[in-house]
């Protein structure tokens, strides 16, 4: 579903990201994984496009993405979240949904200003959705209240649902587990995996490995912007490679 | 339905007056709420820009030249001032939108001393290439540079502003329950999030800058035709840090903001006449306050909140709180 060839990026003599290569296939739950610094943020950010790649190419659903605006990779179906929340602060949860379903409505302000039709009824049906999925991820008692005066994990799932909200393909998760507690990490991979029996397809960017056993079909792993090795969360467990990635290797 | 409407404002006007508000001041209020509306439209959207006096110079000189040159009636005037502001602000817009917060302001305060100079060379310069192009010298009169176009029929009604006023204002209301007016929103508090929503960050910004120019063009064309007079040093700075107290003061989360600010300072001079030279510093106290007690304007219902916590509401003692969380 979503493919990187050779994606490279570089910040001036910085090599962030250097030839990687991977697969994310549809409906699976994909990690990536590895320590502070690898570039697993700079690798988001290149498929999201607020950044773009050096060299090498991003194809999601056989469309190139590598130089494409923003708006126009979310309208062909990826959403993602932020390591450190990123919500509209000033409006309400529910209104941040509505923003997330911009890229849904198809009524135009000439429509909105004349009480058309179409206007009222596609309001009607993104207010409606928003309300679905605030319920869906129990915030509907906090659907007025400006997202900045939210709860810490308040806001930590009002940016799932956002994303949600976007109606995309390939959901792209950076830590969405920072700063939760043990339960909490638990609840939030079952949405996860809920989310994928729903015929999501999800990246999700992890240091928690409890999270990753539980969710992960697959994980790779980055390490200074390579990456060193990729496969089942078992078998990632027990790579040296990746332990050494992690732990430094053992001077003899 | 016009005739009940200058009723209606004439009643509005009689009851004003004892205060200071006579028919022109209120004019022109009206006038400097539709400039706070302008500048709202950029603000909300998160741009500081600041070119709403060139817009307004360029409706101003376009509507003259339309009713005065070719004899068209107010509206054609009005309109085409708007279509050219309008029209003046795309190409400007792209460039310029992806600067941002003081650099955009500089650059735009830019374009307005731009327009202010060519209005004033206008004439020179047309007659230099017409010398040039035709080998004899040739005096071109249109603008008449710093001295400006002077009498302009007063033509504006007050009814056609209270009308445009109410028009303008509907359309913001609608525009902020409409997908295009929550993406102003979003840009205006996250530009790289709202991106990530599937916001055409680039069309929504140029939207707001074109919406705003147009505005300013129209508010210039009414205000040419109340003055009878308009000259190149009408649309310098001050105008610039005008418009700007005006959103300053009544804030711009919402459309009513701008209009409350600029009702308020075009007002307050003429109420406090009495207070003769002393009027200016009375105006700049009141911007100070509001910015220091209440940063996000009058028109903020989160801040005056705020507000009302931090001096009014009774305390209770620590002691007490701590007393019931045990």
């Amino acid at each position: 579903m979503l493919e990187l060839i050779n994606v490279s990026r570089h910040f001036g003599g910085l090599q962030a990201l250097l030839d990687v290569n991977m697969v994310v296939p549809m409906g699976k739950v994909v990690g990536l994984i590895g320590p502070n610094g690898a570039g697993k943020t700079t690798l988001i950010n290149n498929i999201s496009g607020l950044d773009h790649p050096s060299s090498g190419t991003i194809r999601f659903l056989g469309h190139d993405i590598s130089r494409a605006a923003p708006h126009r990779i979310t309208r062909l179906g990826i959403a993602r979240t932020y390591q450190n929340i990123r919500l509209f602060g000033e409006s309400t949860a529910h209104v941040n949904l509505l923003i997330a379903q911009h890229g849904q409505g198809r009524a135009s302000f000439l429509e909105a200003l004349t009480f058309f039709p179409r206007y009222l009824n596609e309001e009607k049906r993104l207010k409606a959705r928003a309300d679905d999925i605030l319920a869906q991820f129990g915030l509907s008692h906090v659907a007025h209240t400006q997202a900045a005066n939210l709860s810490y994990g308040d806001q930590r799932r009002l940016e799932m649902a956002r994303a949600r909200a976007i109606n995309p393909r390939l959901l792209l998760l950076d830590e969405p587990t920072a700063g939760m507690n043990p339960t909490e990490t638990r609840e939030l991979g079952e949405q996860i995996l809920r989310m994928r029996d729903d015929g999501l397809t999800i990246l999700v960017i992890e240091h928690d490995m409890s999270l990753i056993h539980q969710v992960c079909d697959l994980v790779y792993v980055l390490n200074f912007g390579q990456i060193i090795a990729h496969g089942t969360p078992a078998e990632i467990k027990n790579d040296p490679v990746v332990i050494e990635a992690y732990l430094g290797r053992e001077d003899d | 339905m016009i005739d009940g409407l200058n009723n209606l404002i004439e009643w509005v006007i009689s009851i004003l007056t004892p205060i200071g508000i006579t028919e022109p001041v209120f004019q022109f209020m009206l006038v400097a709420a539709l400039l706070g509306l302008s500048i709202y439209l950029t603000l909300h959207t998160g741009m500081f820009s600041l070119a709403n006096a060139g817009f307004m110079a360029i409706g101003a000189y376009v509507s003259v030249i339309l009713t005065q040159e070719f004899d068209q009636p107010l509206w054609v005037g009005i309109l085409g001032g708007m279509i050219a502001a309008g029209i003046i602000a795309i190409p400007i817009g792209l460039p310029v939108l992806r600067l941002r917060d003081i650099y955009l302001a500089i650059a735009t305060i830019g374009f307005s001393e731009v327009v202010r100079i060519i209005l004033l060379n206008f004439d020179d310069i047309v007659s230099t290439v017409l010398t040039s192009l035709e080998g004899e010298r040739v005096r071109f009169r249109l603008l008449n540079g710093g001295r400006g176009i002077r009498p302009i029929p007063k033509l504006t009604e007050t009814w056609m502003l209270v009308l445009f006023l109410i028009a303008v204002m509907f359309m913001l209301d609608r525009l902020a329950r409409s997908r295009l007016g929550r993406a102003m929103v979003a840009i205006r508090q996250d530009e790289k999030a709202a991106a990530n929503m599937g916001i055409n960050v680039v069309y929504v910004k140029t939207m707001a800058f074109v919406l705003g120019a147009v505005l300013a063009g129209a508010a210039g064309g009414f205000n040419a035709h109340l003055k009878g007079i308009i000259t190149p040093a009408d649309f310098d700075f001050t105008l610039i840090v005008d418009i700007l107290a005006y959103a300053v003061l009544g804030g711009t989360t919402i459309w009513v903001g701008p209009v409350v600010g600029a009702l308020v300072l075009r007002a307050m001079p003429e109420i406090l006449r009495d207070l003769n030279q002393y009027r200016g510093v009375f105006n700049g106290l009141v911007l100070l306050l509001v910015i220091i007690y209440i940063p996000n304007g009058l028109i903020n219902p989160a801040g005056w909140k705020r507000v009302w916590n931090r001096y009014f509401r009774r305390r209770e003692p620590a002691t007490q709180i701590i007393a019931e969380s045990e």
